[in-house]
C-alpha cells in the first residue's frame, strides 16, 4: 500500500534519530479499575463490568489485563421490523504489555472477543517516543485483526473478517498550558463485512405492505482514513477546556465529521466536575439507500442506519472523587460518574414502524443514555 | 504477509536502536556554579560553604512522579553519608514553595531542602530533565550527571559518591 | 487520503529534522500545569475504551481516537 510506503520512508531517518535522542518517558502507573457501563437506547440496552488490571513488573515492564461484557437485551429497529427482540452476551478479554527503554515505550495488546456469532481477535503493536526535551511525542502503532462472522441457527455459516490499522499520533507542547495532539489511522478491511441478518427494502407493488425485503449486499474491502485534532488548555484559576475535531471518509464513500469542546473543573480538593457537547455529522454511502426501486437494483445493496447520513449530538457530564488510602498497598483511589444523553436524527432513515406509503414514513430518531460508573485504585 | 513482517522488523528495529542509544548518566566537569538559596528551616544555604564536602544536588518538583520514587533512596543515601564528608541538597522547583509540601509531607527527608521558585538555580545548571542529580566533588567541581530516575540509578549516585569520598 | 497522508509524514519530518536544534521553550521544572491530572490527555482507561466502543459501535466513522504525551515530561 502507498500509505505503507510512506511510512517506511519516515521511519527510517526516525532510526536514525534515536541515536541522538536522549530524552525519557514514564510507564503508565499501576492501578485496578472496575467499570460498570450501560447504553439504553432506541429499543437497544446493553451493560455489563469492564475490569482493569495493571501493575510494573521489573523495572521497565508494565502488563495490564482486562475483562469486560456486553449483555445484550436488543428490540432495536432493524430488529422490531424485520426479526424478533433477543438477548446476547459478548465476552472480551485484553492482555497487554509496555515495554521502556530509556526514551521509547514500545507496547504489544492481544484482544479477544466473543459472542454467539462472532469472534473477533486483534493483536496490537505501538511505540511511543519524546523528542526535543520531552515537548514533542511521536507515537506509531499497527494492529491486526482476525474475525469469523456466524449466524445463529446457521451453524455451517462461517465468514472471515481480516482488519489492518495503521496509527499515527504526534503530540506537541505549545507552551506551558497548552497542548495539541494530530492523530490518523486508517483502516483496511476485507472479507465478509455486512451483517448476515440485516436486511435492504425495495418496492414492491405485489405486496400490501408496498415493499419488501432482500439481504444486504456489501463490497469485500474498505478502506478507511480519520484524522483527528486535539488542543488543551489550561485555565490559570486551575481548570482545563478542551476541543476536538475529527474527519472521516472511507471508500464506501461516507463523509463524517464531529467536533467536542470539553471543560474540566475541579472543585476543593477532592472533586473534580467534566462536562462535554459533543457534535457528529454523517452524509450516507455511495450504496446506501432506505428504499430500492426495485429487487437488485445495485450491484452493492445497503439500508444500515449507521451507513446513512444522519446527525448525533450528544451532551455530557462527569463527577470525580479523589480519595486517599492505605489499604494492602493501595494508596489512593477515585470514584467515577460519568453520563453522556445522545440524540440520533437520521435524515435519509425512515422508521418504518409507522405504516404508510413506503417512502413517506417519518424519519427516525432515537435517545440514547450512556453510563459509566467506576472505582479506580492506585497502588 | 511479507510486507507486515517488514513493517514489523521496521518497527522493532526502530526501538533496539533507539533503545540502545544513551545512559543518561554523564561526566562532566568545571566548577559547580555557586548559590545562595533560603532552605526548610529559613537560613540561607550557600553552595560554596560546601567545599571539602561531597555534595549531591537534586533538582526536584512536586508534581514529578520519578522525584517521588526517587526521594527515599536519596534520604537513605543521606543517612549513610553524612557524617562521611557527603552532604545532599534537594533543591525544589516549584514555582510555588508551598506547593512541595504535597511531596514532603507524604516522604520524610532530613537533608537540606532549598528552595528555588524562580528557577534561577536550575537554568544556571541546565537542567533539562525532572528529576536532575548533579554531584559535586571536594573541591566544588561538577563531576557526574543523572537525568531523570529509573529505579537502580541510586547504585550509580552510591559509587559515584564512595569515589569522590576516596579522592 | 493517500495524498494527505504523504503530507502529514513530510510535515513530522521536518518538525523531527528541524527540531533538533531548537532548544525546548518550556523548560522540564515549568510542566506544572501539563503535569496536572486535569490535562491529561487520555481519561481511565476503561472509560475511554467503553466510550469510544459506543461512539465506533453506532457511528459510521471509526479511528484517530487519541494519544499519549504531553504530562510531566519526567525522565
Amino acid at each position: 500500500m502507498k500509505q505503507l510506503k510512506t511510512i517506511k520512508i519516515i521511519l527510517w531517518p526516525l532510526l536514525l534519530f534515536g541515536w541522538t535522542m536522549a530524552f525519557a518517558t514514564v510507564l503508565p502507573e499501576d492501578r485496578a479499575d472496575v467499570l460498570y457501563h450501560r447504553f439504553d437506547g432506541g429499543g437497544v440496552t446493553v451493560s455489563g463490568p469492564s475490569i482493569l488490571v495493571r501493575k510494573k513488573v521489573l523495572d521497565s515492564v508494565s502488563v495490564s489485563a482486562n475483562y469486560y461484557v456486553d449483555m445484550v437485551s436488543s428490540a432495536s429497529i432493524d430488529v422490531q421490523t424485520t426479526a424478533s427482540a433477543y438477548t446476547e452476551e459478548r465476552t472480551q478479554y485484553s492482555v497487554g504489555v509496555d515495554y521502556l527503554h530509556s526514551k521509547t515505550v514500545t507496547s504489544l495488546n492481544y484482544t479477544n472477543s466473543s459472542e454467539s456469532d462472532y469472534e473477533a481477535n486483534t493483536l496490537s503493536f505501538g511505540v511511543s517516543q519524546d523528542f526535543f526535551g520531552d515537548l514533542t511525542t511521536l507515537s506509531i502503532g499497527y494492529s491486526q485483526g482476525d474475525d469469523t462472522v456466524m449466524k445463529n441457527g446457521q451453524p455451517d455459516f462461517k465468514k472471515p473478517a481480516k482488519r489492518q490499522n495503521y496509527r499515527l499520533g504526534l503530540t506537541q507542547i505549545i507552551t506551558r498550558s497548552f497542548l495539541m495532539s494530530l492523530n490518523s489511522e486508517t483502516i483496511t478491511d476485507n472479507g465478509f463485512l455486512n451483517n448476515p441478518y440485516r436486511s435492504v427494502r425495495f418496492l414492491d407493488p405485489s405486496v400490501p405492505l408496498g415493499y419488501s425485503f432482500q439481504q444486504e449486499i456489501y463490497p469485500e474491502t474498505k478502506t478507511s482514513t480519520a484524522v483527528s485534532l486535539l488542543g488543551k488548555y489550561f485555565l490559570p484559576y486551575r481548570a482545563a477546556v478542551s476541543a476536538e475535531y475529527r474527519y472521516y471518509s472511507d471508500t464506501w464513500g461516507v463523509k463524517a465529521s464531529h467536533y467536542k469542546l470539553g471543560y474540566t473543573q475541579p472543585i476543593g480538593d477532592y472533586f473534580t466536575v467534566d462536562l462535554s457537547y459533543r457534535d457528529y455529522n454523517q452524509n450516507h454511502g455511495d450504496f446506501y439507500s432506505d428504499l430500492f426501486p426495485f429487487e437488485n437494483a445495485q450491484n452493492f445493496l445497503a439500508r444500515d442506519k449507521e451507513l446513512s447520513t444522519y446527525r448525533s449530538q450528544s451532551v455530557g457530564a462527569g463527577v470525580t472523587w479523589d480519595f486517599k488510602m492505605n489499604f494492602i498497598g493501595i494508596e489512593k483511589g477515585s470514584l467515577n460518574l460519568f453520563i453522556n444523553y445522545f440524540q440520533f436524527q437520521f435524515d435519509d432513515f425512515r422508521d418504518i414502524r409507522v405504516i404508510d406509503t413506503p417512502g413517506t414514513e417519518p424519519f427516525y430518531k432515537f435517545n440514547a443514555m450512556v453510563t459509566r460508573a467506576y472505582v479506580s485504585f492506585f497502588y | 504477509m511479507n510486507t507486515k513482517l517488514k513493517n514489523l522488523l521496521l518497527i522493532i528495529s526502530l526501538s533496539v536502536l533507539s533503545i540502545s542509544s544513551l545512559y543518561a548518566a554523564e561526566k562532566i566537569s568545571g566548577p559547580a556554579q555557586d548559590f545562595t538559596l533560603k532552605s526548610r528551616s529559613g537560613k540561607n544555604v550557600r553552595l560554596a560553604e560546601q567545599k571539602g564536602n561531597v555534595v549531591l544536588i537534586n533538582f526536584w518538583a512536586s508534581w514529578c512522579g520519578p522525584c517521588r520514587q526517587e526521594m527515599p533512596k536519596l534520604e537513605q543515601m543521606y543517612q549513610k553519608y553524612k557524617d562521611l564528608g557527603f552532604t545532599l541538597l534537594g533543591i525544589n522547583l516549584d514555582a510555588t514553595p508551598e506547593l512541595s509540601q504535597k511531596l514532603l509531607k507524604d516522604i520524610t527527608v532530613t537533608f537540606p531542602v532549598l528552595f528555588d521558585p524562580e528557577n534561577k538555580v536550575s537554568e544556571a545548571y541546565d537542567v533539562e530533565s525532572m528529576p536532575t542529580t548533579v554531584i559535586i566533588d571536594k573541591n566544588g567541581n561538577k563531576r557526574f550527571l543523572h537525568k531523570g530516575y529509573q529505579p537502580g540509578y541510586e547504585n550509580d549516585y552510591e559509587e559515584q559518591v564512595k569515589q569522590l569520598l576516596r579522592e | 487520503m493517500n495524498n494527505f497522508f504523504k503530507k502529514f509524514m513530510i510535515v513530522t519530518m521536518i518538525i523531527l529534522v528541524t527540531g533538533c536544534s531548537i532548544k525546548p521553550w518550556v523548560k522540564p521544572y515549568e510542566r506544572q500545569n501539563l503535569a496536572d491530572p486535569i490535562m491529561s490527555l487520555t481519561e481511565a482507561p476503561v472509560s475511554a475504551q467503553y466510550i469510544d466502543h459506543v461512539y465506533e459501535a453506532r457511528e459510521g466513522a471509526r479511528g484517530a481516537g487519541g494519544g499519549g504525551g504531553g504530562g510531566c515530561g519526567c525522565n
